[in-house]
């Protein structure tokens, strides 16, 4: 074959279970070229890519590497083939060097020569833009760090093909912009860079070309330069969306909760919250932005009494009722009060949903200890789960259908539904639509934003900044478990939250933290299509 | 087709229909019971013969089926207490600990007073003290891993020997009947279980477990809260529960039960107390809680299961000379049989260039399940399909 392409995929299929993740795919991309691997959460775009790198092994169909038929069984397999991945949640052992956990698993002849990896090391950060320390220990990194040591591991073992997927979910606009040069100057370098995203903005300004992949199927692979995000959208949908969040201006906000000084250590003695203060309203949605681990987390499970706070105030301002201090009540306490949490973990089970059991016993949780006697009262929950069924349209064979095996979106629209179903007057969320679609995304951001209408005090959490943008009224963003800044949503801009969120970063070592390069490295493959791999 | 593609893959299965999955199940009963007689062969016997004669003397005469409930209630009973603590993730392995305890605290009153009370004054305060007994000895890696989290299994595990320790202490020193016999004395009959049907009622009271468990689990706010701090204790404590209590709570009801098997034990089976007096009934309790996937009711059978096979080696020792502990093989190899089966019912095998993987291609993305396919949505579905 003259002009052979770097990469092809021809009829690969895969299967999980019922579930056919990949679909026939056919798909290429070219040296020299940044491709935008581009869909939603759950169209199987990890997965193609998992069998590129050696993680999975496809059903059916073959790859081709420089027109010659690869067999990549493992990612040792895909490392020979010069296939390198960078995944999202890191890789790394804390307590090493960047040059120990680069060279860490490979076999080379002779003895360890550390200056020797060292100076590889540097001479790759020079050729490409990398800013990098190779004696610099994983624990003292920040995110964008340790991506930084995850690509020089993939380029130290000599991959010309770099797959990475969702590099931007954890970094900054400034990081973002950082990554995207070197993006670049590896592809200049004649490598093949496959970027896994749904972010549509970063698909127009980085890539070359987009491959559009949809339940499984591949729809179209297109030059960046000739589509449009509205395009790109409806290819990755299957439609045309409306991909608009209805702000109203609060109408009288009212100040719900007053926070002042609150300092939070967590378990280690390690302070997450440091003097924390601010004001929700009423009728107003006050969006949370941070790298992650900033402290958003500890934040909200502190106010729903999850957590024990060292100091400070959280003052509850009911309507009709005297103002009450929130801390050191019990989380039943909080909740009566009318304060809620719908909180979606990293795992997105593990906390305010049960994953074995149903719809109905899932709503229980809210109520279990409600009415007399010592046995649990099914009916209500029974009702609350039928409406919730009925009107957030939840995907499932039967309210009592074990809530893990529904998908991710479905999840959430019953954590999200039993929550605003309470009537709450504050309504809290974290990652409301983390490994959402783009419509479910929306659903829940304008039930956010109904929730506001009624003089609900929206307390959201984001990771997406253009959403925070839309979406909220004030932002408030946290930086090493301070708060760096409350800003104007409708007037700041990206670049400014980008800097706040990094304002006193640089000497604060734990804002580094990160919380998902914690889990263990074996989380990547089970993490990369949470929709249908359950366990 | 690609030759390089490895020669047997594993695929996670869907839900699959009742009755393959009973399939399965007595697939794998069938082929323990066919390794059980190898075993047999093994062991010198013919194996049809080797079964009918298990079958025959542990159900053939009236003094065999007493026996067979005699060795069933205990472990039923103990298998019914491990059913919270499983369901709650506490892995107690320590109710041969608790039984023990049990059986020694109410071995105290029938020793002491057995002569001088009556029975009906006598048998509750004794069935009172086992299960307070019980409910101590599991309470206490119950408080500590409440409050510092410590591991349970070795903290369980641990206490059985010292409980045994203690009752053998007590039989060669303070309640050793006739001078160096290190042994303590039978019970007076004050002190013995009333029997019912030719069995100790201990049976009854088991039965009657076996319905309140049941309902315990499934029916009351308690048993919401086992499942859900079962499932993650994140969750248990947003939705504000207790964390701490639940965990001690069900750990003291789990071995009051336990306890009160040990009551059953000395008072109503060997009507004495000795070191030994559990006899590995808290373990394998464990394998019938196991095997009945924590259903009460499930419990029952095999529970009966394995007091037959106990019961009929017995006999098959009697009758042909294969030891009686074959019983003990056969009941690993149902084991390992029906928990072994439960990977096939999860899992699915694809063979390298089998029917199945050609049908693999096959197949399109509209024939997901209820629309949860990879888009995620039902709009999503509905759209594509």
């Amino acid at each position: 074959m003259e002009n052979a392409h770097a990469v092809e995929f021809r009829g690969i299929s895969k299967r999980f279970g019922d579930v056919l993740a990949n679909d026939k795919v056919d798909l290429y991309v070219d040296r020299g070229m940044v491709m935008s691997l581009l869909g939603e959460n759950g169209s199987g775009k990890t997965t193609l890519m998992n069998m590129l790198a050696g993680i999975y092994y496809p059903d059916e169909g073959e790859i081709l590497l420089d027109g010659k038929a690869a067999d990549i069984r493992s990612p040792k397999d895909a490392f020979e083939h010069k296939v390198g991945m960078i995944h999202q949640h890191f890789m790394l052992v804390d307590v090493f060097s960047a040059a120990d956990n680069i060279i860490l698993g490979l076999e080379e002849k002779g003895r360890l020569d550390k200056k020797a990896v060292s100076e590889k090391v540097r001479l790759i950060g020079r050729k490409y833009g990398f800013d990098i320390d190779p004696e610099k220990k994983i624990y003292d990194m920040s995110v964008s760090e340790k991506q930084t040591v995850e690509i020089i591991k993939v380029l130290y073992r000599g991959a010309d093909i770099l797959i990475l997927d969702e590099p931007t979910a954890v970094l900054t606009p400034q990081e973002t912009a950082r990554l995207f040069d070197i993006i670049r100057a590896m592809r200049d370098d004649g490598k093949v860079v496959i970027i896994i995203t749904h972010k549509l903005n970063e698909v127009m300004e980085i890539s070359d070309v987009v491959a559009v992949m949809r339940r499984g199927k591949h729809i179209a692979t297109v030059r960046t330069s000739e589509t449009s995000e509205a395009e790109l959208t409806e290819m990755m949908v299957g439609k045309k969306v409306d991909l608009d969040i209805t702000r109203t201006r609060p109408v009288d906000p009212v100040a719900r909760l007053t926070i002042a000084g609150l300092t939070v250590r967590d378990n280690d003695g390690i302070v997450r919250l440091d003097k924390v203060g601010f004001i929700a309203y009423g009728g107003e949605i006050l969006g949370i932005a941070g790298i992650a681990g900033s402290g958003q987390k500890e934040l909200l499970e502190t106010i729903a009494g999850l957590r024990r706070a060292e100091k400070g105030s959280v003052i509850y301002s009911p309507n009709g009722r005297p103002p009450e201090e929130l801390l050191g009540k019990t989380p039943m306490e909080i909740r009566e009060a009318g304060v809620s949490l719908a909180f979606v973990p990293e795992d997105r089970l593990g906390m305010g949903l049960v994953g074995g059991m149903g719809m109905v016993e899932n709503m229980m949780l809210r109520s279990w200890s409600k009415g007399k006697g010592v046995f649990v009262h099914k009916e209500e929950p029974r009702r609350l789960a039928k409406s919730v069924y009925d009107f957030l349209e939840v995907a499932t064979p039967d309210i009592n259908y074990p809530v893990r095996k529904l998908s991710g979106g479905n999840v959430q629209k019953v954590l999200v539904g039993r929550e605003i179903a309470s009537e709450p007057s504050v309504l809290m969320s974290a990652y409301a639509v983390r490994g959402l679609d783009i419509n479910t995304s929306y659903i829940i951001y304008n039930l956010m934003a109904g929730q506001k209408a009624k003089g609900v005090a929206v307390i959201f959490v984001g990771e997406d900044l253009d959403v925070l943008l839309e979406l909220c009224d004030r932002i408030l963003v946290l930086c090493g478990g301070k708060v760096s800044g409350i800003v104007d949503a409708r007037t700041t801009t990206k670049e400014e939250l980008g800097l706040l969120m990094t304002k006193v970063g640089e000497h604060s070592m734990f804002t580094h933290f990160d919380a998902e390069a914690e889990t263990p490295a074996v989380s990547a493959d089970e993490e990369a299509d949470p929709d249908w791999e359950e366990k | 087709m690609n030759t390089h593609t490895p020669l047997i893959r594993l695929a996670k299965r869907e839900d699959m229909e009742t009755w393959k999955i009973w399939l399965i199940r007595l697939l794998a009963f069938l082929t323990a019971l066919v390794l059980g007689g190898l075993v047999f062969m093994a062991a010198g016997a013919e194996p049809l013969s080797a079964y009918k004669t298990i079958v025959s003397g542990a159900l053939g005469k009236k003094t065999g089926v007493r026996q067979v409930i005699k060795l069933a209630t205990p472990l039923l009973g103990t298998a019914l207490a491990l059913a919270p603590c499983f369901r709650m993730k506490f892995w107690n392995i320590g109710a041969e600990g608790q039984i023990t305890m049990g059986a020694m605290a109410a071995s105290y009153f029938a020793i002491h007073f057995g002569a001088r009370w009556p029975s009906a004054a006598l048998l509750p305060v004794m069935g009172i003290a086992s299960v307070l007994m019980g409910a101590f000895w599991s309470g206490i890696p119950a408080v500590f891993k409440a409050r510092w989290k410590t591991n349970e299994t070795l903290f369980t595990l641990m206490l059985n020997y010292i409980a045994i320790g203690i009752v053998g202490w007590l039989q060669g020193g303070p309640w050793e009947g006739k001078k160096g016999s290190q042994v303590i004395p039978n019970f007076q009959s004050a002190a013995i279980l009333p029997k019912v049907g030719g069995v100790h009622c201990g049976w009854i009271i088991v039965l009657l477990l076996v319905f309140l468990m049941f309902v315990y689990m499934n029916y009351t706010k308690h048993g919401y809260e086992i499942a859900v701090l079962g499932e993650s204790e994140n969750t248990a404590r947003y939705a504000g529960m207790n964390v701490r209590r639940v965990i001690i709570r069900t750990a003291c009801l789990s071995g009051g039960i336990c306890g009160l098997v040990g009551f059953m034990l000395a008072s109503g089976t060997n009507q004495m107390l000795y070191a030994d007096i559990a006899g590995g009934v808290g373990f394998t309790a464990i394998t019938v809680a196991w095997l009945a996937q924590l259903n009460p009711f499930a419990m029952v059978v095999i529970a009966l299961m394995l007091g037959i096979l106990s019961k009929g080696a017995s006999s098959l020792q009697t009758a042909q000379g294969v030891p009686a502990s074959v019983s003990d093989i056969m009941t690993g190899l149902l084991l390992l049989c029906l928990l072994g089966c439960e990977f096939f019912i999860n899992y699915r095998m694809i063979f390298r260039g089998s029917h199945e993987e050609r049908r693999g291609g096959t197949q399109t993305a509209g024939s997901m399940p209820d629309g949860n396919g990879p888009a995620g949505t039902p709009e999503g579905g509905k759209e594509a399909a």
